[in-house]
């Protein structure tokens, strides 16, 4: 199974998206980050980190759960219900900048539930994306404003993101057709 | 800095309920009943947000039968049901004119009609839900039927204590009132036994019900061995209304027999919480200072009730499948 990035790689990515966010945003001052469950919110902690390096600036996570706003939940599905987690957002997020943190973007769908989720909390100055990883294929009209690793992929594949957080291993991993 | 989940596990997303109604806690395994109360934290947290809201029951309906007066359960379900987005209609229909078997069947098959997702039924005659669900596309969801379950009030008393608790394993929980007629002791008794707990319940012998020795509790008629060392005291009403007579001599020899007061609660653990499912009988099964006191967590269970039935709404509507239809 291929690995697409190492720890390593994810660590610099990070940093650099924090640099990223830091030029795009001139300043932290209304900043604040929500990672989206589960693996988005290690990762945005992780930019906060960062951040936090570079300017000595405490920047605010937060952890969004974004099952009660998926479109699939009560279509054909077979009996299953997602687990619901909490969402933890401990701060307002009324015209602040959030900066929205998931692992990997795909079809576009967890976006556009999260983006409706942090609606009903507020209404922030803007919403800015990071994934860690961009595999293509998106069925809305929705882009990420700071990438990881674009990585190429057909629809067969998978892409499986660990951290060291939750997974005990740094590794992002393409799994092959079936 | 400011800090949120961090103590996330990795642990696969699983999983509904087995069956497709909630008839009582007897159908619930212990590892469901966890999931209803860890799926219920997160309700609680919708519950605290300014737009209290979520898309996640956009189209159904859900309608609540109600053939026994409630306000509590009732307006609690609808809350729940509204704050999931679902469409919800309340019939009522006043307990006098019920009779147990064609009526209901009728009633429901006329309602079926109309493809309701979830029908939450509170009826007078235990296992009214068994024949609504062997009947029903719907999904049924027991809001208390007869002298025999009311599932939704055992999940949010747990939800309650494990919320003051943190755990309920190895809890003392003393539940004391009218133990014959109370479809809430049955639910809790299932419910705190298969997770656990060590469950204490004391009335007159007249309102012991037969039987009750094989579930798993201690039975006493002393109040004071009940409480004594508890960690829960949880409160039953009596019930009138389901009286007819001669089951202790007066509601004052019942106080002062049966009673919540100070001087009683002064013998569970100093930091012992207060519970009623309400509507309490002021003087009759507890003092007023005991209900209104530091220890009562009464309005916090009225306040739970609210994300637990989210919670078994939410767990129960993607098990249905007619909604692909």
């Amino acid at each position: 199974m291929p690995v697409v990035m190492d720890a390593e790689r994810i660590s610099r990515a990070l940093t650099r998206i924090a640099h990223e966010i830091l030029e795009h945003n001139r300043g932290l001052s209304d900043l604040a980050l929500v990672g989206v469950r589960s693996r988005g919110v290690p990762i945005a902690h992780r930019i906060a980190g960062d951040l936090k390096q570079i300017t000595g600036t405490d920047i605010p996570v937060g952890a969004l759960d974004i099952t009660l706003y998926r479109d699939d939940l009560m279509g054909a599905s077979v009996g299953i219900t997602p687990l619901v987690r909490k969402t933890e957002i401990p701060f307002s997020i009324d015209g602040r900048t959030i900066v929205l943190v998931d692992d990997v973007l795909y079809t576009g769908r967890t976006t556009r539930a999260a983006l409706d989720a942090l609606t009903d909390f507020g209404r922030p100055k803007s919403i800015q994306l990071v994934v860690l990883v961009d595999r293509g294929h998106r069925e809305l009209p929705i882009k990420a404003d700071y990438v990881g690793k674009n990585v190429p992929t057909s629809r067969q594949e998978s892409v499986q993101v660990h951290l060291l957080e939750l997974d005990g291993v740094d590794e992002v991993l393409l799994e092959g057709k079936e | 800095m400011e800090v949120a989940g961090q103590t996330e596990s990795a642990a696969p997303p699983l999983t509904g309920l087995r069956n497709r109604h909630l008839l009582g806690i007897a159908d619930l395994t212990a590892e469901e009943i966890v999931l209803v109360l860890d799926t219920a934290e997160a309700m609680k947290e919708v519950g605290r947000r300014t737009i209290k809201k979520v898309p996640t029951l956009r189209g159904r309906t859900v309608i609540n039968l109600f053939f026994e007066p409630s306000t509590r359960t009732r307006t609690s379900f609808e809350i729940a049901e509204k704050r999931l987005s679902a469409d919800t209609l309340n019939v009522a229909i006043a307990s006098s004119s019920v009779v147990k078997g064609e009526t209901l069947v009728d009633t429901a098959m006329n309602l079926e009609a109309m493809a309701p997702s979830m029908i939450v039924l509170r009826h007078a005659s235990s296992g009214a839900c068994h024949l609504l669900a062997r009947i029903c596309k719907a999904a049924i969801v027991n809001a208390g039927d007869g002298m025999h379950e009311h599932p939704t009030q055992a999940l949010l008393d747990a939800f309650t204590i494990r919320e003051r608790k943190g755990r309920l394993k190895g809890l003392k929980v003393a539940i004391v009132g009218d133990l014959l007629h109370s479809r809430v002791l049955r639910s809790n008794v299932l419910l705190l036994t298969k997770l656990g707990a060590d469950v204490w319940v004391c009335a007159p012998a007249t309102l012991i019900p037969p039987g009750l020795q094989q579930m798993g509790v201690h039975v006493t008629t002393k109040v004071d061995e009940a409480v004594e060392g508890a960690d829960v005291i949880m409160m039953l009403r009596i019930q009138l209304e389901r009286m007819q007579g001669g089951y202790f001599p007066s509601l004052r020899e019942y106080f002062t027999t049966f009673g919540m007061t100070e001087a009683r609660v002064k013998r569970a653990k100093p930091d012992a919480i207060i519970m009623h499912p309400g509507p309490i009988n002021r003087g009759v099964e507890i003092a007023s200072e005991v209900a209104d006191g530091a220890a009562s967590v009464i309005l916090d269970q009225v306040a739970n009730g609210v994300a637990v039935r989210m919670a078994v709404l939410y767990l129960l509507a993607g098990g249905t499948d007619e909604a692909s239809a």
